[in-house]
């Protein structure tokens, strides 16, 4: 048989007579409405369970997601050799050919 | 524990491991679908391979899991690492032969039933037939065929017409064991319905209800948050059906509706912790139940890496503890107890001291043996039955 639950201490009459009239369910209640006065009445009311029906959902904005997504492309992109020798005249450059440009002394405030 | 049995058993190791799905975007709601899985459910075995489907809040997957332990060698066109042989240095034949190999489990997806929940899915449930399984929602239930992914069958759908009118979302549903026409589904009220699909194509009434009555001078705030059905089980002879609610499991007799046959109190010091518990969140945790083989003794979780079993003949009940700090492998679980007020024993925990962040919500129990399987945050515990 599994050993009762410890029992309470002696008890006065006063405290088995507020125990009929408080439950602990409603001593909790009663605790709850206590911090938080403006709390509905009703739990099981439609706001409680439309707050249910979209608990969890996590929204995300498309266009952040693309341009990280983009952004990431664009860093696995080789990077131009630093050191090109100039090329003039002999053949059409490519972009890989053209040394690269020196970065201007005003940033743009275009630049990401 | 049959004595007569005394087969040494193994210990389990990881069979596979899988991504089972991947996070979704839908962007015409610009809402995230995480890929966290719901739930699982296997397939009774056909032939060597096993099946299982699994579900996240949106879409379910048809997985087949198989076995290779052997390959193919002695090619005559292609060396062992399947580089092609020039065939002008063939000289002989021979026929390849299979030789044993490490053992590898391959996962692949067979079939994905996609797009057909408004609402996050919450139960998977294989109908007896072997054919058809359904899916449930918040607010409905459809009826799938497995080898088909275009269409599904709805077959019960509780959503009011003007959702301020929205009273309870269905919380687990489960098809019966034998009949393949009966399913039951629980709400957040605490009620269970039982459907026949023979009745009618949507199921929208139900043919049995099953409802305790309350006592109305007890209602409080909390009464129908805890009254939320987490789980529902039948028991393996059909006779039965157990539900798990945030205080208790409660076992129902199929015929009879008015008031469960059985009831247990898994965690009942609690109820003079409703108030925290519900600023915590803790009191919407939904926690699973489960049948032994046998449906002699369930099983439930709780908190502090607890978990429960209630012997339904002797009516004994133990508590025992999920955690590597105080279970050393190979040696027999310690009961543990909960003292709810007063002074407290030794060895007892106090209410107050209970970690409410170590909860227990999944566990298994091996269809013919004494063996456990117990969900903790982190950790997967295998528990087996003393064996001499």
């Amino acid at each position: 048989m599994p050993t009762p639950v410890t029992q309470n201490p002696a008890r006065t009459i006063l405290e088995e007579m507020e125990d009929k009239v408080t439950s602990p369910e409603k001593a909790e209640e009663a605790k709850l409405k206590a911090r938080y006065p403006h709390l509905g009445q009703k739990p099981g009311g439609s706001d409680f369970l439309r707050k249910r029906l979209q608990k969890g959902q996590k929204y995300f904005d498309s266009g952040d997601y693309n341009m990280a997504k983009a952004k990431m492309k664009n860093k696995q992109l080789p990077t131009a050799a630093p050191d090109k020798t100039e090329v003039t005249g002999d053949h059409i450059p490519t972009p890989q050919d053209l040394p690269q440009r020196k970065p201007s002394l005003v940033t743009s405030k275009l630049a990401g | 524990m049959n004595k007569i049995q005394s087969h040494s058993r193994g210990e389990y190791n990881v069979y596979s491991t899988f991504q089972s799905h991947e996070p979704e975007f839908d962007y015409l709601k610009s809402l995230e679908i995480e890929e966290k899985i719901n739930k699982i459910r296997w397939l009774p075995q056909k032939n060597a391979a096993q099946f299982l489907l699994s579900t996240n809040d949106k879409t379910i997957k048809l997985w087949k899991i198989s076995e290779r332990d052997k390959r193919p060698e002695g090619y005559n066109l292609k060396e062992e690492d399947g580089r092609y042989r020039d065939p002008t240095t063939v000289t002989t034949l021979r026929v390849p032969v299979f030789r044993p190999m490490d053992l590898m489990v391959e996962a692949s997806p067979r079939r994905i039933f996609a797009n057909a929940h408004t609402y996050h899915i919450n139960s998977i449930s294989i109908n007896s037939d072997y054919e058809t399984y359904l899916s449930a929602d918040d607010l409905r239930i459809n009826l799938w065929h497995l080898e088909i992914t275009d269409r599904s069958f709805n077959i019960v759908d509780i959503k009011p017409a003007n959702m301020e009118e929205l009273t309870e979302v269905i919380t687990a549903a489960e098809f019966h064991p034998n009949s393949c026409n009966t399913f039951v589904y629980s709400s957040s009220k605490g009620t269970i319905r039982l459907c026949d699909m023979r009745a009618s194509a949507l199921c929208d009434r139900h043919s049995k209800l099953f409802e305790e009555p309350e006592d109305p001078s007890n209602r409080s705030f909390f009464s129908e948050i805890i009254s939320s059905i987490s789980d529902v089980k039948f028991s393996h002879s059909g006779r039965y059906m157990m539900t798990r609610d945030y205080l208790s499991v409660k076992i129902w007799d199929l015929n009879m509706e008015n008031r469960p046959v059985e009831t247990y109190q898994v965690h009942e010091y609690l109820r003079s912790k409703l108030c925290s518990l519900y600023e915590n969140d803790c009191i919407f945790d939904k926690f699973e139940c489960c049948w032994n083989g046998s449906d002699s003794v369930v099983m439930t979780g709780s908190y502090n890496n607890f978990f429960r079993m209630f012997d339904r003949n002797t009516k004994r009940d133990i508590t025992l503890e999920a955690s590597r700090e105080n279970n050393k492998p190979r040696t027999v679980l310690k009961p543990r107890k909960v003292c709810a007020s007063g002074k407290r024993k030794k060895d007892e925990i106090s209410v107050d001291s209970l970690d409410f962040n170590k909860k227990i919500l999944h566990t298994a129990w091996h269809p013919k043996e004494n063996i456990i399987a117990v969900a903790t945050t982190n950790n997967l515990y295998i528990f087996q039955d003393k064996v001499n």
